[in-house]
Formats: C-alpha cells, structure tokens, sequence
C-alpha cells in the first residue's frame, strides 16, 4: 500500500528469547467475573482518585467511583456491578509492596450497566473530548499509566504535532497482550487513531510494529486499506530488545534523536500506544469507561493465553483460569526484564498490569552471586541510550549521585539489557533505580528546605519590624506632641 | 630613562584605577561561606545544634566556633557535604546528636485551648490559630523542628512519623545475602 519507509537504528539493543508463541496460539478470552475485586485508587501517574462512593452502596458496570483530583490523574470506575464492601488500605500491585487505598467490590453476578451511549465526539470541541477522556479513566496502557488527556493537551503553538507514532512494538520477551489487540480489534485502533490525529491536528500516522508479528502487521495493514484511511503507514520494525521503548522507537521511525531533558513533543512527534488507543476509540465511540484491559497470563501455566480482565481481578484467580502449574513460586507484573514480582497473589489487576507470569524455579532460576565490575563495558555495548552504565553503576554504588546525574543517570530507560549481558551478574538496574530514587527525594528536600528558609526569614523579619513599631509607638506615648501646647493654651484662653 | 619611569607609573595608575574601581563595583556583600553552608543545612530551624535556627549555626561553622557535626536532621550526608565544601574531615554523629525519623507534629484539637504558646515558638509559621480558639499545624510547611511540643501548657501537641507511602517509596539500596561458605571447601 505504502512505500517502504526508511528505517533507522538506536544503539546497542539485544536479542533474548522471545517466549513469545505460547500466549498467541489461542484467541483473547473472556476472564470469569472473580468472586471479588480489589480496585486500587492510585492506578495512574499523577494524583490519586478520591473515593466518590460509600461502603454499602451498590454500584453498576462503568460507574465512577473515584473523582480525579488535579491536573494529572484518572478516573476510576466500578469494573461490575455489585456492592462496595470496603474502602481500605491493601497491598496493591507496586514493586514497594505497600499499601493503598482500595475499594472492595463484590459483584452480584447481573454485570448490569450504568446508563452509557456513545459519544457525539466529531461535534465536541477538543476540551470536551479530553475531559470525557479524563472522566473515562483512559491512561497510558504501555504500562507508564499516564492520564491520555494530557497528552493530547499539547498542540500548542509551540508544540505542533505533525506526526502520531504508534507504538506497537512490544519488546519485551513474554508479552503478547499489544499484539492479540492489534490482530483482532485492528479497525478499532484505526479509528481511535484518527480520533487522535484529529485531536493533535497530526498529518501522519506511523504504527510502528516489530517484525515478530507478521499478523498483527497484516491485520492493520489490511483495517487501513478497507477502512480507507488516509495517510497512515503500518511500519514493521526489526526485533530488537528495547525497541518498544518511546525515544527508541521513534528513532527508528523518524531517525530524531530526542535528547536528554526534551520531550518528542518538542520535536512534533507525539506516541501513543496501541491499545491505548484503543481504549480512547472505546470511551468516545462506545461511551465505556476503562474497566477492563487485556493481560497475557503466561510462564509456568497450563495454557498461556491472553484474557480481557476485569480492573480489580485478584491475580490468582485469573492465573488460575490458565492452569496455574504446582512448582509456581511467585507472580511476575510486567515482562522479565522490566516487570517486578508481585508482593501476594491476592493484589487486584490494574491498568498497567499488561501481563503476568507466573513465576518458577526453573523458569526463572534466582540469579547466581554477583561478581565484581571487570569493566569490559558490555553494557554501554548494549545501551540504548547511550549512556556509560559501567560508570553509573560505580557511582550508584559509591552514592555519588552529583556524578551520575552528571553521566545522565536519568536518560536511563532502566530496560535492563546492562543487566542482561553483565558477565558479572551485577544487577545494575537495580543501583540506578536507587540512586534515582535518592536523588529525586533530596530534590524534594532542598525544596521542602528552600521554602522553610524563606518562612523563617520572613518570620524573623516581621518579628523585627513589630518590635521596632511597638518601639515607636511608646516612644510617641511617653513624649507629648508638641502641636497639643497650642491646645492647652487655646484652654487656658477659655 | 624619564619616559620609562613616566610610562611605569602610568600603568601603575590606570591599573590601580581599575582595580579600585572593581573593588567598589564587585565587592561581596556579606560571608559567601555562610550562605553556601546554609545552603546544606536542612532549614528545620529546630536548634538541636544549640544555635537558635540554621543561619547562625552556619555562620558558627563558618567563624570555626561550631563542629560539623551538630545537625541531626541533616544526617550524615548533610555532614559529608559540608566536609565537602570545608575540605575537611568526615566527622561522625557525636553521642548526644543521631539522625532522627521524619516526622510531623500533630495538635489533638479537642485537647487544645488556643494559648498561642506554639504558634509563638514554631520557626517557620506553620501553625495556624488565634487566642482562645483552636490551633492546627500546617503540615506541609511543618518541619518536624519538636519546638512547638515543649511550650505546650495541655500537652495536646505529638510528633508523627511520617511513614512510607505507595508514592513516596523508593527502591532500596541493592543488598545480597551473604550465603554461608562451607569451611571444608576453603583452601
């Protein structure tokens, strides 16, 4: 249909085994509603949702039950309907294995509706359509959960987007749920995509997909031909690990670099996932809030296989409609090079969990002991962000957070291809995620301190000011004006 | 030989000029020391550092009559950087002074009978009230300094500890256990 278009490359980048063709052999199933569902409050980048429901209040499928609160957050909604049974604390699925806030909801079998109709989105004006996207509940589903309605905000005149990249690419070894939505809800993505590019007043679309997924890239190819859609390019990329990443993929796509400190916004590119995308064309074309994604359950099951999950599903019980094998030791969110193992298999399903693996000794045998840094720089082999890891790591290490923030700590993706061909078996992603972490609170800090300065000087300079007032107020007291003579006089004349 | 002398001199005045002149226009107002020291404290205003407040701490290390090692809230990275930008020695916490956990003070306010006595000793304004009527801490300016628990008549005034939540967590430093080495096997 189209003309190939010329592909770039990123740097370094590696091959693991893509494990990916046990989870694509059977269609997406339909996961059984669970005898409860945890919802988490906090499910999206930004600020949390505040509960809008009560414990005891029966709520239906759709319906809102938690308000977003600032700029930067998401709507959250009952995923059936049932009965709130509790507003409280529980883990929830976060590698902190902390608690948060969280809604119980048991539902009572019915799956009954909350009045919803479609959208009349080709005559609302771009403000409504974000905060029907916002009120939607629509996030970033690439696993970054970032609220889409600001990410369509930015077609200012600073920021003309001219190009919309899709991100099919899906990278990471085990994970299918991308491509099972890209192969059966194709003319779906299209159309969100078009509702996208009409938002950001994009010229081009690229989907850019690795060629992995041959039927996946069909699939679209085809949607785009009978859907008569109009300058939009289906792109298989080469497979390479992490070319899923955004900056990574876009530099494939475009050949634009995006450096350090710079968004692709600023270079009129804008990216968006597949089934992000997707869930944008379901909110406005269909009027159905984000309740349920697709999650590849997969490792050591019965039958891998890629299910539509209720938001809320406790992990358990949808591994176990796959056939949970008896050696599973824990549960995996995420890839194996990214992901991070679950806290309890009790924690409920959330927008970001886009796959789960279960987990075994054999599969995934525990990392034999680290050795120490030869220096052979493997690593920044493999980078793809160009950066030195060998050097990070040392001073991650070391703690010396003003180096590494020099040496770009923060350009890194942590995709952990550093970690994969270390011959040392250093875990380095795991000392660049500290030191990030250190380095964000003490700017946290020195701006919690900057401002307590501020007030203290203030505090003590207005102490100063009323003592000195009160000074000259006594002073005036005890010493009579002069200009009260001429009264006295005027009296004594009367 | 007399033009040497004539030009030397010349030089001598237009530099010196300049110079005089750079002296006035440039001149630093104050000890830059102190700010950059201040700069590190932490700014709670607590004096746990017997000093009343960061600033004249930071003007005590900077005049030599204060060790580095006298603010707790810092901890023992604030002393690093201050060994940092003194060129001198690390110095541990000493016996008496150890890093405290972050916390936050909290007024019971049914117990509170509107003294103003905390209000007057918080450093950094972050309790709101008046006379006779009920206080409250401002939690987000409050930090955790314990000055306002002492003047407290009604002892309504306890310090929280502010525990980690989902987002405000961070990853731990990466440690390995150390798996036992079976003494048989060593050479």
């Amino acid at each position: 249909m189209n003309a190939p278009l010329p592909l770039h490359k990123f740097h370094g980048g590696i091959h693991p085994p893509t494990h990916k063709a046990q989870s694509t052999q059977h269609p997406i199933g339909q996961a059984k509603i669970p005898a409860q569902l945890i919802i988490p409050f906090y499910q999206h980048a930004g600020n949390q949702a505040k509960p809008i429901v009560a414990v005891g209040e029966r709520v239906l499928k759709g319906q809102m039950i938690g308000m977003p609160q600032g700029h930067i957050s998401s709507a959250i909604h009952a995923s059936t309907s049932g009965t709130i049974s509790a507003l409280d604390m529980q883990t929830i699925a976060h590698p902190s294995g902390l608690q948060d806030l969280c809604a119980t909801l048991l539902p009572d079998g019915l799956d009954e509706w909350i009045a919803h109709a479609p959208l009349d989105y080709p005559t609302m004006t771009a403000d409504e359509i974000r905060h029907a996207l916002r009120m939607a509940g629509v996030v970033g589903l690439g696993g970054a959960t970032f609220p889409s309605d600001v990410k369509l905000s930015r077609s200012d005149a600073k920021h003309v987007i001219h190009t919309l990249v899709l991100n099919g690419a899906e990278c990471e070894p085990y994970i299918t749920c991308d491509d099972m939505v890209m192969r059966e809800r194709a003319a779906e993505i299209l159309n969100g995509a078009e509702i996208v590019r009409g938002l950001l007043r994009a010229e081009k679309i690229l989907i850019g997909i690795e060629d992995n997924k041959p039927q996946a890239i069909a699939a679209l190819q085809q949607a785009a031909m009978q859907g008569a859609h109009q300058n939009i390019h289906v792109v298989a990329v080469p497979t390479i690990y992490p070319g899923g990443g955004e900056k990574q993929l876009l530099r494939v796509l475009t050949g634009i670099e995006v450096p350090a400190h710079q968004r692709p916004t600023d270079f009129g590119l804008q990216c968006f996932n597949v089934a992000t995308v997707y869930q944008i064309w379901r909110a406005l074309a269909l009027g159905e809030p984000l309740i349920s994604r697709i999650v590849t359950v997969t490792g050591n099951v019965r039958q891998a296989q890629n299910y539509e999950v209720l938001l809320g599903t406790p992990v358990l019980e949808i591994v176990a409609q796959a056939g949970i094998l008896p050696d599973t030791h824990s549960y995996i969110m995420g890839g194996p090079m990214m992901g991070f193992t679950l806290p309890t298999d009790a924690v409920g399903v959330i927008k970001a969990s886009n796959c789960i693996i279960a987990a075994s000794a054999k599969l995934f045998p525990p990392p034999p002991p680290a050795m120490p840094c030869i220096r052979c720089t493997r690593c920044a082999d493999v980078c793809p962000a160009e950066l030195q890891p060998q050097d990070l790591f040392w001073f991650a290490k070391s703690k010396n957070f003003e180096q590494a923030k020099k040496y770009n700590l923060f350009d890194c993706i942590e995709c952990g291809a550093c970690n994969y061909v270390c011959p040392s078996q250093i875990p380095l992603v795991q000392y660049y995620r500290f030191a990030k972490g250190e380095i964000r609170t003490q700017n946290k800090e020195q701006a919690n301190a900057d401002t307590a300065r501020q007030r203290f000087e203030f505090r003590f300079s207005r102490i100063e000011r009323e003592k000195q007032e009160k000074a000259a107020k006594l002073a005036a007291r005890e010493k009579p004006a002069p200009t009260e003579l001429p009264i006295s006089d005027k009296v004594n004349e009367l | 030989m007399l033009t040497a002398l004539f030009v030397m001199s010349g030089i001598a005045l237009v530099l010196g000029a300049v110079l005089g002149f750079a002296a006035l226009k440039f001149k630093v107002g104050g000890n830059p020391l102190i700010e950059k020291i201040d700069a590190i404290l932490p700014q709670t205003q607590c004096g746990q550092c017997t000093f009343p407040g960061c600033k004249p701490y930071a003007t005590a290390i900077a005049e030599g009559r204060a060790d580095i090692n006298q603010c707790p809230p810092g901890g023992e990275e604030g002393i690093r950087k201050l060994a940092d930008l003194l060129g001198v020695d690390f110095k541990p916490f000493g016996e008496n002074a150890a890093p405290a956990v972050k916390s936050v003070a909290f007024i019971d306010e049914s117990t509170c009978i509107g003294c103003t006595l905390c209000i007057q000793a918080c450093p950094v304004d972050a309790i709101t009230g008046a006379a006779k009527q009920m206080h409250t801490i401002i939690s987000a300016e409050c930090t955790g300094c314990v000055l306002c628990v002492a003047p407290c008549p009604v002892d309504c005034i306890s310090m929280i500890t502010i525990e980690e939540k989902v987002n405000t967590w961070k990853w731990k430093y990466p440690v390995f256990p150390i798996a036992p080495i079976n003494p048989a096997a060593r050479p």
